[in-house]
C-alpha cells in the first residue's frame, strides 16, 4: 500500500454556493461525512487531515518578503487536506472520484507520498 | 453521531436572534453574515473531523466567539443594541452580554420579538410569511419561492422590503407595546397561512408540505414560552393545526395525489397529533372568548375522532359551520357547511345548500364545482356530474388540484361505462350516505 494526500481546491464562490442555504449545507456536510465514512470502513483513511483557513501569509524569496491573504489573485485555493492509502495512484484517483467537492465545482489533486525505498 | 435533520436552518434562526440581541436590529444583515460564517467553519472542520457531541453548542460557541471579535473590532465605527449600548462598551460587561444574549431563554425572548417584528401590518401577509420562514426558519429564498411556486425573485423582493422595513425600526417589537394584541393577532393569522401553505398548499412534494407545517406549529408553540401570548385563542390555533398535521399521512397518496377527507385511510392519521390537539383544545376553552380558530379546532377535533364518515357526527359539524358563518363568515366556510349538510341530510340537500351560496369569489374556485360534481354523481347524474367536474379541471390551480380533480373525471367515465353494461356503480355510491 501506497500513501497519497488529497488536496482539495476549491474557488470561493463554489464555497459559498455549497453555504447558500443553511439546509443545502447540512446536506453538503453530511456527504462529505458519508464519503469520509466509507474511505475509513474500507481501511483507506490514514489521516482525516484538516481544514484550512482562507486566509494567511506567504513568504517569499531571498528577501523573504511577507504577502497578507486572502489570495484574491488565486483561483483555487487549498481548503484542506486529507491522507490516504491505496494500492496505486490509479486506486487513489478512482476513490477520490465519490468526493462531494466534484459536485461544488472543486477539485480534488491527488498526490503521491514520495517513498523511499532503502 | 449523526446530525439531527434540519439542524442547520433550525439553528440559524436560533443563532440570528441571538446576535440581533446584541448588534441591534438595524444590523440584522451583519447577524445573518455573522451566523452563515458560524455554518461555514462547521461545515469545513465537520466534514474533515466528524460531528461533536453537541452540535448546537458548538454552533453557539463559535457564533459567540465572533459576535465578540465584531464588537471589539467595530465598536467605534458601528453602533449596536441600543438597549445594551453601555454594557456593550466595556470589556467587564461585553463577554457576559454576550453569553447572556445566547441563553436558551433569551433566545425564545428574542425569536417571539422578531416573529412580532416580522409580522408588521404595515408589511403584506405575503411578505410577513417570507420573511419569518427566512428569519426564524431559515428557508432560503429560493426554498421559499419553490415552496408557494413562486418566482425566486418574487421571494427576494418580498424578503429584502421586509428586512428594510425591519432593518429602519430602533428595536424589536416589545412586547410590553400598546399595539400588543392586534399585533398577536396578525401573529396568529400568519402562522396560521404558513400552515395552510404546507397543508393546502401548491407545492406537489410531500416533504415541502410536512416542513412548512412543521414550521408553523414550531413557531406557534413558542407562544406558549411567554404567559403573555399563551392565551385561549393561541391554544386554539395550536389545537386546529395538531388535528390538520395528524391527517397528513393519509392526505396524499402514494403518487403524492391528493387523497380527500372522505376517503382517506384513518388508519394512517397520527394519534398522538390528534391526542396532543385535543389537550390543547381542551385548555382553549379556559376564555370567555370563542374565536374562529376554536370553532375550526372543533370541527377539525369532531372529524380527528370520528372513526369513519359514517360514523361522524356530520350535525355538530354544520352548527359549529353555522357559529362560523355568524363570527367569520366567508365563501368558503359557506362551501364547507353546504357540503356537511350533504352529508347529513342527502346529496339533493347538499346541492340546494350549494346552489344557495351567492358568492362570485366562489366562481373562480374549483372546490364549489367539484362539491356540485360530488353530490351530483351521488344522486347518479353522471352527466352533470362529469360536467361539473370539467369546469373544477379548468379552474384547478396548480398540478396537484388539476391531477385530483382529473382523476374525478375519470371515475365518473368509468362509471357511466359500468352503467351501460351491468351494476350501477352510482346507486351503490348512493347508499354511502
Amino acid at each position: 500500500m501506497s500513501q497519497f494526500l488529497y488536496l482539495y481546491r476549491m474557488t470561493d464562490t463554489a464555497r459559498q454556493d455549497a453555504m447558500g442555504t443553511p439546509e443545502r449545507a447540512q446536506q453538503n456536510m453530511q456527504r462529505w461525512m458519508a464519503w469520509m465514512n466509507d474511505l475509513d470502513k474500507k481501511g483507506h483513511l490514514k489521516d482525516r487531515g484538516q481544514p484550512l483557513e482562507r486566509t494567511g501569509k506567504v513568504i517569499r524569496g531571498q528577501q523573504k518578503t511577507v504577502t497578507d491573504g486572502p489570495f484574491t489573485e488565486a483561483k483555487d485555493l487549498v481548503g484542506g487536506f486529507t491522507l490516504v492509502e491505496a494500492r496505486d495512484i490509479e486506486q487513489a484517483v478512482e476513490l477520490s472520484r465519490g468526493c462531494p467537492i466534484l459536485d461544488g465545482g472543486g477539485s480534488v489533486e491527488v498526490r503521491p507520498v514520495m517513498k523511499m525505498d532503502m | 453521531m449523526e446530525l439531527s435533520e434540519h439542524l442547520f436552518r433550525r439553528e440559524s434562526g436560533r443563532i440570528v436572534a441571538a446576535l440581533v440581541r446584541i448588534f441591534g436590529v438595524h444590523n440584522l444583515a451583519l447577524a445573518e453574515d455573522v451566523a452563515q460564517d458560524a455554518f461555514c467553519r462547521a461545515l469545513e472542520v465537520w466534514k474533515v473531523r466528524g460531528i461533536p457531541d453537541n452540535p448546537a453548542a458548538w454552533l453557539m460557541s463559535v457564533a459567540k466567539h465572533r459576535a465578540l471579535d465584531v464588537v471589539r473590532r467595530e465598536h467605534t465605527a458601528r453602533t449596536f443594541a441600543p438597549e445594551l449600548s453601555r454594557v456593550l462598551e466595556s470589556e467587564w460587561t461585553l463577554a457576559p452580554a454576550v453569553e447572556d444574549a445566547f441563553a436558551g431563554s433569551t433566545i425564545r425572548d428574542e425569536q417571539l420579538r422578531m416573529m412580532f417584528s416580522c409580522c408588521d401590518p404595515r408589511l403584506s401577509e405575503e411578505v410577513q410569511v417570507a420573511l419569518v420562514l427566512n428569519i426564524l426558519c431559515g428557508f432560503a429564498a429560493s426554498e421559499i419561492a419553490s415552496a408557494f411556486l413562486t418566482s425566486r425573485a418574487a421571494v427576494e423582493k418580498r424578503i429584502s422590503r421586509g428586512k428594510k422595513s425591519l432593518a429602519s425600526s430602533q428595536r424589536l417589537f416589545d412586547l410590553a407595546d400598546a399595539e400588543f394584541e392586534p399585533r398577536l393577532s396578525a401573529v396568529r393569522r400568519a402562522l396560521y397561512l404558513l400552515f395552510n401553505e404546507g397543508y393546502h398548499g401548491a407545492s406537489a412534494e410531500a416533504a415541502v408540505r410536512s416542513d412548512l407545517c412543521e414550521e408553523a406549529i414550531r413557531l406557534t408553540m413558542l407562544l406558549f414560552e411567554s404567559p403573555q401570548t399563551a392565551v385561549p385563542e393561541t391554544h386554539a390555533l395550536a389545537a386546529l393545526m395538531h388535528l390538520h398535521a395528524a391527517k397528513l399521512p393519509a392526505r396524499l397518496d402514494s403518487e403524492g395525489d391528493l387523497n380527500p377527507l372522505l376517503e382517506q385511510d384513518r388508519s394512517q392519521w397520527d394519534i398522538h397529533l390528534v391526542q396532543q390537539g385535543l389537550a390543547l383544545l381542551d385548555r382553549s376553552a379556559a376564555g370567555s372568548v370563542v374565536s374562529a380558530f376554536h370553532i375550526e379546532a372543533a370541527i377539525a377535533a369532531v372529524h380527528a375522532t370520528a372513526r369513519s364518515v359514517e360514523d361522524t357526527d356530520w350535525g355538530a359539524i354544520v352548527g359549529l359551520y353555522d357559529r362560523l358563518m355568524a363570527i367569520a363568515p366567508s365563501p368558503v366556510v359557506a362551501l364547507n357547511r353546504a357540503i356537511a349538510i350533504g352529508q347529513r341530510d342527502g346529496p339533493r340537500a347538499g346541492l340546494e345548500a350549494l346552489t344557495a351560496i351567492a358568492a362570485d369569489r366562489l366562481r373562480s374556485y374549483p372546490f364549489y364545482p367539484a362539491a356540485i360534481g360530488e353530490f351530483e354523481l351521488r344522486r347518479g347524474n353522471l352527466e352533470s356530474a362529469r360536467e361539473h367536474f370539467s369546469a373544477a379541471v379548468r379552474l384547478a390551480r396548480n398540478d396537484a388540484e388539476r391531477r385530483f380533480l382529473e382523476k374525478r373525471v375519470r371515475q365518473v367515465d368509468v362509471g357511466q361505462r359500468n352503467i351501460e353494461s351491468t351494476a350501477s356503480v352510482a346507486g351503490s355510491r348512493d347508499g354511502r350516505n
